[in-house]
């Protein structure tokens, strides 16, 4: 499925071509849209010539709405698409001084090139200023490096923001677009150059009425066809992943969850998806407790899919049950190395014990890693949480136990990597 | 009339935004990645950076990044997308007849002060470009139409400064 992964697939010299014919229509259409020419790009600043704005919202309205067609009829995982990481602040400062530098220059970055490649003169000094502006940044954003890192969010979409589903987000901004896009027209009728004929003849009116219906007809579509769920998801992997799961390749035994707590080369995550009592009694410590449904929905929000790289995330129920179902959501959308802990907390606990752990504690169903039943099978007298020896695995690293170690760091094929 | 209506031959810009659009989609269907342009020349001026002051690099921690000991600045994708952006620029210029040296400037001010704006508004935005990490493309365009939250607040500050400062300097443009 979409987007692919070039490199691999096709080698440098032919991925690299690809780029190449990329940029060549994305040149060609800047060029064609008269974005050579400073006076143009200016103009939308005066309310003379909406251009810039027509072409800018015209195009990320198209993009926006051929992507989550794709996505909402399966053809594209927009989980792999690369979505500009949100620092707010930084974003917001710096973009303020591209408006600055945009009015006072004329041009932005590739329209810069566009017009050099134009032999426009004034063309070349942006260019240049560009670059000076580029190295100086380099040279200077070490003064500032908390300020420039300040505000991350990671990947964080709109729909995520609103709470709203993609489809109606889309469907908003296409909105949003044409009204900008009449209120535009609006605007060039009062201020535009004289004898420009924007709305002399009725007849150019149908076609671009025709245009806007058939863009709002598609957001429906998408809307209407939504976009993937996790349990969809689920369906079109199950037959690559499910045997990982039964073949108990992925559920670790609890002396490698310590192993890897003390491994500084991994970055671990421990997900408990325990019901708040069970972890409030105990939970292995520096674990975050989650629940199912938080996985179903939220899982931008628990950062996954902009962890880094060596990052190893680790599954706990009280059985298996639980935590099986949120690998099954988790793998679905594309996270890696994912595992589970093997049996759960009920035979974390059997093996390495808990203060007054005795008879009292029935121990054959929770033993041997096959438990099924999500009930805490374990008896505490009070409820520690992870104030305990058996919640620290530096604490039971001592106790040598072994095990077959399964974890095998997998690194992300890493197809984005936004304005390089 | 036809030359009239369709002042130096440009596309219409909702066609032109449409075509974009596209261009845009096949992008991210393709590759997993947008459009961009400041990046490829941040990673071209590096590349010579470190050709001339290799330890300079090495021991910046931006630069380091991108182009550190053996590491080649040139070897990603939007540097390709950067150098095909150019030839299209070029191959579309030709086609209309449209590439000729000139400075193209509002009626009031000089050549000279126009080259001197246009240098120092390259500068604003080349830096503000790489503060923001990305431009117009790879934020605004590519960022927008993914629906990133960043680039939406991104996009509306550029705009915000851009109407802020435009009365001011209207003396530059009209």
């Amino acid at each position: 499925m979409a987007p692919f992964a070039l490199i691999d697939f096709l080698g440098k010299p032919i991925a690299y071509s690809i780029y190449l014919l990329i940029g060549f229509a994305f040149g060609a259409v800047l060029e064609m849209a008269g974005f050579a020419d400073s006076r143009r790009l200016a103009a939308q600043f005066y309310f003379r010539n909406m251009t810039v704005l027509k072409v800018m919202f015209g195009a990320i309205v198209t993009a926006m709405t051929l992507l989550f067609l794709a996505s909402g009829l399966g053809m594209l995982d927009m989980s792999r698409v690369w979505v500009n990481p949100t620092y707010l602040v930084p974003g917001i400062v710096g973009g303020l001084l591209m408006g600055i530098g945009f009015i006072l220059g004329g041009f932005c970055p590739g329209t810069s090139i566009v017009a050099l490649a134009n032999l426009k003169i004034d063309g070349l000094f942006f260019f240049l200023g560009v670059s000076a502006g580029v190295v100086l940044f380099g040279e200077t954003v070490g003064l500032y490096e908390g300020f420039y890192h300040s505000t991350p969010m990671g990947r964080f979409t709109l729909p995520e923001w609103l709470g709203i589903p993609a489809g109606w987000v889309v469907l908003l901004i296409v909105l949003m677009a044409l009204f900008m896009f009449w209120g535009a027209e609006k605007l060039e009728g009062i201020y535009g150059e004289r004898g420009k004929p924007t709305r002399a003849s009725g007849r150019r009116f149908p076609p671009r009425l025709a245009g806007a219906a058939a863009l709002v007809v598609l957001a429906l579509v998408v809307l209407g066809i939504g976009q993937p769920t996790s349990a969809e998801r689920w369906e079109r992997i199950a037959s690559g992943k499910q045997p990982l799961l039964d073949e108990r390749r992925v559920q670790i035994h609890p002396a490698e969850l310590v192993d890897l707590a003390r491994n500084d080369l991994v970055r671990l995550l421990l997900l408990d998806l325990r019901d708040e009592r069970d972890f409030n009694i105990f939970h292995i410590l520096d674990s975050r407790r989650v629940t199912l449904d938080e996985v179903r929905d939220g899982l931008p929000a628990l950062g996954l899919l902009s962890a880094p790289a060596n990052t190893v995330t680790v599954l706990i129920s009280n059985g298996e049950e639980r935590a099986t179902a949120a690998w099954k959501l988790l793998a679905a959308s594309g996270v890696l190395n994912l595992y589970i802990l093997e049996g759960g907390i009920n035979n974390w606990l059997d093996v390495y014990g808990h203060p007054g752990h005795d008879a009292s504690c029935p121990e054959g169903e929770a033993s041997g890693g096959t438990a099924a039943a999500e009930a805490f099978a374990h008896r505490f007298e009070h409820a520690l949480g992870s104030a305990q020896p058996s919640a620290d695995p530096d604490a039971l690293a001592k106790r040598a136990i072994e095990f077959t170690p399964k974890v095998e760091l997998q690194i992300r094929k890493k197809l984005g990597g936004g304005c390089g | 009339m036809s030359a009239r209506a369709k002042p130096r031959g440009y596309l219409n810009p909702y066609v032109s935004g449409g075509f974009l659009g596209v261009v845009l989609f096949l992008a991210f269907f393709a590759t997993g990645n947008g459009l961009g342009a400041s990046g490829g020349i941040a990673r071209i001026l590096v590349s010579v950076e470190d050709r001339v002051v290799p330890e300079h690099v090495d021991r910046t921690p931006h630069l380091l990044a991108m182009a550190g000991g053996d590491t080649d600045p040139l070897d990603n994708w939007i540097v390709f997308v950067t150098i095909g952006a150019l030839l299209g620029g070029f191959a579309s210029g030709l086609l209309h007849g449209r590439i000729r040296p000139e400075t193209q400037k509002g009626p009031r001010i000089s050549i000279g002060t126009r080259w001197f704006f246009a240098f120092l508004g390259g500068l604003v935005m080349g830096y503000g470009a790489r503060l923001a990490r990305g431009c117009t493309s790879g934020q605004a365009l590519s960022g927008g139409a993914v629906l990133s939250v960043g680039s939406w607040a991104f996009m509306f500050a550029v705009f915000g400064g851009g109407y802020a400062l435009a009365w001011f300097v209207r003396r530059l443009w009209i």
